[in-house]
């Protein structure tokens, strides 16, 4: 059953009449017209007191009584076959209480400097480290190889000698895993073409006006959150499980735990109260889960697992490097003709390197010759990172599209104006270009006279949107009036939590205060990930549908109170009233003291949108300014303005405070971070925040962000994300900046002061 | 190649090992096993010896004394979240280059990670949970609310020590005096603007402004 609405759609104040259809019992969308009291404005965090006074408890901060510390004893050689483990001394020391190996069965391979090879527990966190030296394990030691280059070689040592089956996890695009030919540490190529082979696609890009060819080179960066991964486990019984973890999705580290203990996922309960950072690296029960959990069951106490920075560096994910070879064609004026790339990337030990998906998806181009390849190395997996493969792709396709418009003479703004006709990107551009001032720049490259040299350069974003569905979103109504609404998502800092009682609040017409936020548990039901840029359009349709449906519920009590129909009541400020009738009215609190066994509960599912799974971008345009001092080599940005888009903003506040994180990462991959390993060793070198350098204060540009509103009624919310979005474009816009500063391309991610001044000699 | 377990060959100098190295040496004396000794080394009066065992020490924190006994390798951070249960300041690095550990000793910004429990007996601590004052949020805490400056919250707490701290020392900061008073605190989702724009509007209504 469904009925028909008609809803203003488009982008900005740009609206058009749509007519929908919508099942009979869901909301009107919200649409371009609506007046909302809470969406789209500001509210502040639900839990800042907690954050600002230290009460919020994350996993990190969890003390059950009896509770031990577990800690791994990890592999020193990047390569080598564990032959044996004695424990007894371990087993002797003080306050141990177990000692377990990673895996069963002896031998084992292990693959990179770090990797887990026993586990133990004990009283303190100072006795399971004491503890874990005291392991004694026999390596027979094998080559290695850390180098992204000396891995493609053809002797090289082989990191696998299996065939690696890809593993995605909830922050990579769906749809991605891929069996691939392997060949030494090679693993690919996977194909992409258009109306082009391989064999083609170099004549085309030749027979072009004019063309562009870059190597472009990006390094590995470390997720690096704040709070390092980790659980505390706890056995409530023999076939029930507790599990307090660090996680970007509860209710897949309770799936995976469940399959791992052959439990039924009922028994296995994960709490996700506050957790501090993941960006696409926290997802699972992983190494250190099942090893808590396993250590636990023996023990029979809780156990606090967490990793500390340098295992967080060595085996907590990373960003994959890269290793991109671009050609791009373009006619004279400036359209794309061709677009050539092939890459090949490390995740050390893992998959999913690949950064071809803006080259893909950013320009509509007719021909395109796409191979991205793996190269295995001796170093701790990669994972999804805040957009995988994109900072990476644009990095080298916007400096590429850069390159190409300096050889046509054409401002670097209208060539991708001539390469797009996404009404929401030229819109991004007209919004940015004006608060940037783009049009006063000076369009002759290295103007500047002093040895300190400005510039400015922009870059495009691109992502996706995509959602789960299934997510039962409940809310609890009780006879004081009080709400409860209950879903299993986590809050990993970009304040879902506060955006679900505002969806609450303006269904219902209460104050935001009166919503009770109840989330981060398993048992609330299955909520979306937190990756991908998925949280809240995955989740805000349930939870607005199920708020209609308790809106319903309430209409039907209150609706004797004021002797009319339910479809009479409406509820405003806290109050309920004949619609069109304020004069009359009745408290919330009043009304709900008449539900009929004291409370009700409703449960709302997450549907598939009302086009089905369409295809959409999300774009997103950012311009950078920087300075360049061409005596050291040290650059600094001085100025972002980002314009970014997400459907309908749900909360402007939140979402800014994303969004300078985004850029702010982009900065810090841009210019400083880089893991390194030393090739001799196959140790990482800054396994620390000293040395791993991470932008700081100091670092920072002044930041101007816009998000235009894109009403697009595909759901009930019209909610999309802006994680990712917000970090795609920012390296790839310092690099034109410093292009324009100073006549010199970097085309080797950090661009740090060695790079710049061997780039301008 | 067959080799014996070498897995304290690690790269790099472990901050807590090196502590302990501290911890001990610089009592300077073979101690005796389990007990508790303070003892005047050698004639000098200033030089107190403890042994691993641990010592009893009392530490003012948030204005409350409390009496415990720490091991003399401990460091403050972990006295203050494992024994006193004041889990608000966090560990981020365990080697003083976070900030998420800091505190305010004696007026001064310490990271807690990078001072022994014992060195900071006879100071006056003041730890994230102390800043509320009879139900009111000190007026950094309410700022850091209003104008979001956090996202996960876990850098949080170090973040609003070093703010506070310069407030007590400058009633009216610059951008540029914020930006130097948080340097040493890394945020990972990186709210800085925010945190910015929070102390600057915390100055300002601590005057009335
Ligand atoms: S934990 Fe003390 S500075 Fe990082
Ligand atoms: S708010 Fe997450 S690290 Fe600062």
């Amino acid at each position: 059953m469904t009925k028909d609405v008609r809803i203003q759609v488009g982008v900005a104040d740009n609206l058009q009449e749509m007519a929908l259809k919508v099942p009979k019992n869901d909301p009107r969308p919200w649409d371009g017209n609506d007046q909302l009291k809470y969406i789209g404005g500001r509210t502040t965090r639900l839990d800042g007191v907690a954050k600002v006074t230290g009460a919020a408890k994350y996993t990190f901060d969890m003390r059950l009584p009896g509770m031990l510390y577990g800690k791994f004893a990890r592999s020193p050689y990047p390569a080598a076959v564990v032959k044996s483990i004695d424990y007894s001394k371990a087993l002797k020391a003080p306050g141990v209480k177990a000692v377990l190996p990673m895996q069963e069965k002896l031998p084992f391979s292990v693959r990179f400097v770090g990797q887990e090879v026993a586990g133990v527990a004990a009283k303190t966190l100072n006795q399971a480290e004491e503890a874990a030296k005291l392991i004694e394990i026999e390596y027979e030691v094998k080559n290695f190889t850390v180098k992204l280059d000396d891995a493609m070689k053809e002797n090289a040592p082989l990191v696998w000698d299996v065939q690696v089956k890809e593993e995605a996890s909830a922050g990579d695009i769906p749809g991605q895993e891929n069996t691939l030919p392997q060949v030494g540490n090679i693993r690919g190529p996977n194909v992409s073409a258009r109306n082009a082979t391989k064999e083609e696609i170099d004549s085309l890009v030749n027979a072009s006006y004019v063309t562009s060819e870059g190597v472009y080179r990006t390094q590995v960066q470390t997720h690096s959150a704040m709070e390092t991964h980790g659980v505390v486990a706890k056995w409530d019984d023999d076939k029930h499980l507790t599990v307090w973890a660090s996680t970007q999705s509860t209710f897949r580290t309770r799936k995976d735990f469940a399959e791992r203990f052959e439990l039924p996922e009922a028994n296995v309960r994960v709490i996700t109260e506050h957790m501090g950072g993941g960006f696409g690296a926290k997802f699972g029960a992983d190494t250190f889960g099942v090893m808590a959990a396993k250590l636990s069951k023996v023990t029979q106490a809780p156990v606090f697992f967490m990793l500390d920075r340098k295992e967080e560096h060595w085996a907590g994910g990373n960003r994959p490097s890269s290793l991109q070879n671009v050609r791009l064609g373009a006619n004279k004026e400036g359209k794309l003709e061709a677009i050539k790339m092939l890459c090949h990337g490390s995740a050390g030990i893992g998959t999913g390197s690949g950064t071809g998906n803006p080259f893909k998806n950013l320009y509509p181009c007719e021909k395109l010759y796409v191979e991205e390849s793996d190269v295995f190395t001796n170093a701790g997996m990669g994972r999804a990172f805040r957009a995988p493969g994109h900072p990476q792709g644009i990095f080298a396709l916007e400096q590429g599209m850069d390159d190409l418009a300096y050889q046509l003479g054409l401002d670097p703004l209208e060539i991708r104006r001539r390469n797009t006709s996404h009404e929401v990107r030229l819109k991004e551009y007209e919004i940015g270009a004006k608060k940037f001032g783009w049009s006063q720049r000076n369009p002759k490259v290295a103007a500047d006279s002093g040895p300190i040299k400005r510039g400015v350069g922009m870059a495009n974003s691109v992502w996706y949107y995509f959602y789960g569905t299934g997510f039962p979103a409940t809310i609890q109504v009780n006879s004081d009036g009080s709400v409860e609404i209950m879903n299993g998502v986590q809050d990993i800092g970009t304040g879902i939590r506060t955006v679900l009682a505002m969806i609450v609040a303006e269904e219902l017409g209460l104050d935001i205060s009166e919503v009770k936020v109840k989330i981060g548990d398993s048992d609330l039901g299955a909520g979306p990930a937190s990756g991908g840029s998925q949280t809240t359009g995955g989740i805000t349709p349930a939870v607005r549908k199920a708020a209609y449906l308790a809106k319903q519920k309430m209409r039907e009590v209150a609706a004797p109170l004021f002797g009319v129909s339910p479809e009479q009541i409406g509820f405003e400020n806290g109050r309920a009233h004949v619609l069109g009738d304020p004069s009359t009215s009745l408290g919330w609190q009043q009304v709900a003291s008449r539900i009929p066994g004291g409370q009700f509960k409703v449960v709302a599912e997450r549907k598939k949108d009302y086009f089905g799974n369409q295809f959409q971008i999300i774009c997103g345009v950012q311009f950078a300014e920087v300075e360049v001092d061409t005596q050291t080599g040290v650059v600094k940005v001085k100025r972002v303005v980002a314009v970014h888009d997400c459907g309908r903003p749900m909360n402007r506040l939140t979402l800014e405070s994303q969004i300078n994180g985004g850029i702010i990462q982009g900065v810090s991959y841009a210019l400083f971070e880089n893991r390194l390993l030393d090739r001799n060793t196959g140790h990482m070198v800054n396994p620390n925040l000293e040395q791993y350098k991470i932008a700081g204060s100091m670092d920072i540009p002044e930041i101007d962000s816009t998000v235009i509103d894109v009403f697009k009624g595909h759901n009930s919310t019209s909610a999309m994300g802006i994680g990712e979005p917000a970090t795609v474009p920012t390296a790839g816009a310092i690099a034109n900046a410093i292009y324009h500063a100073t006549g010199a391309r970097i085309y080797d991610l950090p661009m740090t002061p060695d790079k710049i001044l061997a780039a301008l000699a | 190649m067959t080799k014996k377990n070498q897995l304290t060959k690690e790269s790099g100098l472990s901050r807590r090992s090196f502590l302990k190295g501290v911890g001990l040496t610089s009592a300077g004396l073979a101690v005796t096993s389990g007990g508790e000794i303070f003892a005047e080394a050698s004639g000098d009066a200033s030089v107190k010896i403890i042994s691993p065992g641990g010592a009893t020490i009392t530490l003012e924190v948030n204005g409350k004394k409390h009496q415990l006994k720490v091991e003399p390798r401990e460091t403050l951070v972990e006295v203050l979240r494992d024994r006193l249960h004041l889990t608000g300041t966090k560990i981020g690095c365990d080697r003083g280059a976070c900030g998420a550990c800091t505190v305010i000793v004696d007026g001064k910004n310490v990271t807690s990670c990078l001072m022994l429990a014992i060195d900071a007996e006879g100071k006056s601590i003041e730890t994230i949970e102390g800043l509320e004052k009879e139900g009111e949020l000190h007026p950094v805490q309410k700022s850091f609310i209003e104008y979001d400056a956090l996202q996960c919250g876990f850098c949080t707490p170090g973040m609003i020590m070093s703010s506070k701290n310069l407030l007590d020392h400058n009633p009216s900061p610059n951008l540029a005096d914020v930006k130097h008073a948080v340097r040493g605190n890394l945020c990972r989702c990186g709210t800085y603007p925010k945190v910015f724009q929070a102390v600057l509007a915390a100055s300002k209504q601590n005057k009335g402004e």
